[in-house]
């Protein structure tokens, strides 16, 4: 076995899981303070990716569409909840469940006939083309910097939750909401944030996939069932689990794509199967939540 | 004989499930035949009418375990894409006749059922949805794999049955009224068998575990062993109708088993009305028949699925016909 190749593997696997990591973070915030499963997250995750593109081609700058594109989802996103999900939080989880799902449904069709049915390559930028010596081997830059920027979010997601006078309010009304309601905290507003916190974590999943997958209408449906893997083997609601299971998720495929790649997409299911019978909670899991 | 299926107070009903009661439940069984015997002639096209019996079983099936187990599942492509495999399977690969490739069929999609159902009864509520997605994936990408046996991207092909032998008549399966009368005697058993269910004693269990799991454990009822025995007739129920649209199409196209064809169901079963007998039914004609009028002028006729199905989740969640039915039951 060629080192220099398992270690490109590996890191390329690392890469996809942080492309995982941010669907799945965004996935996790949203079930965790909301109680509902945003079934849209993948359309919103293609849709991010599609407002790269456009983005993108308005400015000629790859740059401005990572800026502009996540955070325009996910103002799409508080809308999406002050009109549509909001009506819904006094009905049974399935309610809300339904509509995101309905809602990704709508979403596809739109992006179908906005771009067309066909998908769209779209690339990096020229400064973040080609590879990099890291002294054991030669990266491709791109994957390197969508590790950093993965990397960059996550210490100010972790800063902003457990460091700031938002990130207590935000775990207090995850715990608690009517308590925080009773304390005099709008927990409404609160919502609304973080769902657009997390359709913005899942857009800019998508701007930052865009160069390394096929941009098409149907790139959502996969991303959607990947996040839901990493998200039972992370433990639902635990954003260390998200994490864990995201980079986990990533070199499990790109290592079985390296030895047998006909199991390549098969892999990772089979990794949520032997973790519900091991272990239904996931691996950060609380026994009771969900399990 | 309705006593059973509707001994639960109204009180405690979730709004989206809402049974028939009296008259309408009593002869759901001659009522159902009845209707779909005119299908056919009151329908735009006979293909219309063939689509809305598989579609309709297939949300019957579905409904089994959503509407009346109050378990949300986003897998169900599974069985009756694998019921349509298998009997394709067993016809191209193996020589079988049609009966027992049927067989076969259903037979498959009931382990497949089991196996993905005893993993997925391990998790509760919205988990379970994620998770039956992921294994019903983890079947559509086998498949695609697996292109010796299943033709990959390609579809299974390959297996016509031109005609079939049914105690010594011979039906041409190549007219298509003839075709959707053999069908429809199948949707007839298989609509018989889940009214005989759901008036069991295990018909009342189901709904017992999705008004109140505790309670119902705690009436002594096996709770695991009653969803996964209700998971296991619905993905058997959806195999019936795979093998049908197996048997109809004389292919299998892999979006059998896709993400697309589970959402599908999902949407039927609630347009028309979870937990009711002939919501699923009315759910999937109403789906059909947008499909069938909207893509007469757009290729995007799913945009307007979509939005209609969010209209109904926010102002009418019990769907078309369960609405009709609170209505009438309304005290």
């Amino acid at each position: 076995m060629d080192l220099e190749l398992f270690l490109m593997q590996l890191f390329s696997g690392l890469a996809l899981g942080a492309i995982l990591v941010m669907v799945a973070l965004g996935l996790t915030i949203i079930f965790g303070m909301l109680g509902i499963v945003n079934f849209a997250h993948g359309a919103l995750f293609m849709v991010g990716a599609y407002a790269g593109l456009w983005v993108a081609s308005l400015t000629g700058s790859f740059w401005w569409a990572l800026l502009i594109a996540p955070i325009a989802v996910g103002a799409f996103g508080m809308l999406v909840e002050r009109v549509l999900i909001r009506p819904l939080y006094k009905r049974t989880p399935d309610d809300p469940l339904l509509l995101t799902f309905g809602l990704g449904y709508v979403l596809v069709e739109a992006v179908r006939i906005t771009f067309g049915t066909d998908g769209i390559p779209f690339s990096a930028p020229e400064s973040l083309q080609g590879v990099v010596d890291l002294g054991i081997g030669y990266f491709p830059l791109y994957r390197l910097f969508v590790l950093g920027v993965v990397a960059v979010i996550l210490v100010l997601l972790w800063v902003a939750l457990e460091k700031t006078r938002f990130g207590l309010v935000v775990r207090a009304g995850a715990r608690d909401p009517l308590i925080m309601r009773v304390l005099g905290v709008d927990v409404s507003r609160l919502w609304l944030l973080v769902f657009g916190l997390g359709v913005g974590l899942t857009a800019l999943g998508g701007v930052l996939a865009a160069p390394m997958r096929n941009v098409s209408p149907e790139m959502g449906t996969l991303v959607l069932a990947e996040a839901f893997v990493v998200t039972v083997i992370g433990g639902m609601g635990s954003l260390l689990g998200a994490v864990v299971a995201g980079l986990l998720v990533g070199v499990a495929v790109s290592m079985t794509a390296l030895f047998a790649p006909e199991m390549a997409t098969i892999v990772m299911f089979g990794l949520m199967a032997l973790i519900l019978l091991v272990r239904p909670q996931g691996l950060f899991g609380r026994p009771g939540v969900g399990a | 004989m309705s006593s059973t299926s509707h001994a639960a107070p109204a009180a405690l009903r979730p709004p989206q499930a809402v049974g028939e009661a009296g008259f309408l439940s009593r002869w759901r069984v001659p009522l159902s035949i009845a209707v779909l015997c005119v299908l056919p002639w009151v329908l735009p096209s006979q293909a219309l009418a063939v689509n809305v019996l598989i579609y309709g079983l297939f949300a019957v099936g579905y409904n089994l375990l959503f509407g009346y187990t109050g378990l949300l599942s986003f897998g169900h492509a599974a069985f009756f894409g694998g019921g349509a495999y298998i009997t394709g399977m067993a016809i191209a690969h193996f020589g079988l006749g049609w009966f027992p490739a049927m067989l076969v069929g259903v037979a498959g999609s009931s382990v497949l059922a089991a196996v993905i159902g005893a993993l997925s009864i391990r998790t509760r509520g919205i988990y379970f949805c994620m998770v039956t997605l992921a294994l019903s994936q983890l079947v559509y990408y086998t498949a695609l794999q697996a292109s010796n046996w299943t033709g990959g991207e390609n579809g299974l092909r390959g297996f016509t049955v031109a005609k079939a032998d049914v105690l010594g008549f011979t039906v041409n399966l190549l007219d298509p009224m003839q075709k959707y009368y053999f069908l429809m005697v199948f949707a007839a058993l298989a609509l018989w068998f889940v009214s005989r269910v759901l008036n069991s004693p295990f018909g009342a269990a189901i709904e017992a575990v999705r008004e109140n799991e505790t309670r119902a454990r705690a009436c002594g009822y096996d709770v695991e062993r009653t969803k996964l025995l209700s998971f296991i007739l619905s993905g058997a129920l959806c195999g019936v109708a795979g093998t049908m649209s197996a048997i109809h199409l004389s292919i299998v196209p892999l979006d059998a088993l896709h993400y697309h064809t589970s959402s599908i169901v999902v949407m039927m079963t609630m347009l028309g009305g979870a937990g009711s007998f002939f919501g699923p039914f009315v759910g999937a004609l109403v789906f059909l028949l947008i499909e069938d009028v909207a893509s007469l002028w757009t290729s995007h006729w799913q945009l307007i699925v979509g939005v209609v199905f969010i209209l109904f989740v926010l102002f009418l969640p019990k769907g078309i016909w369960g609405t009709l039915i609170a209505w009438r039951n309304r005290p």
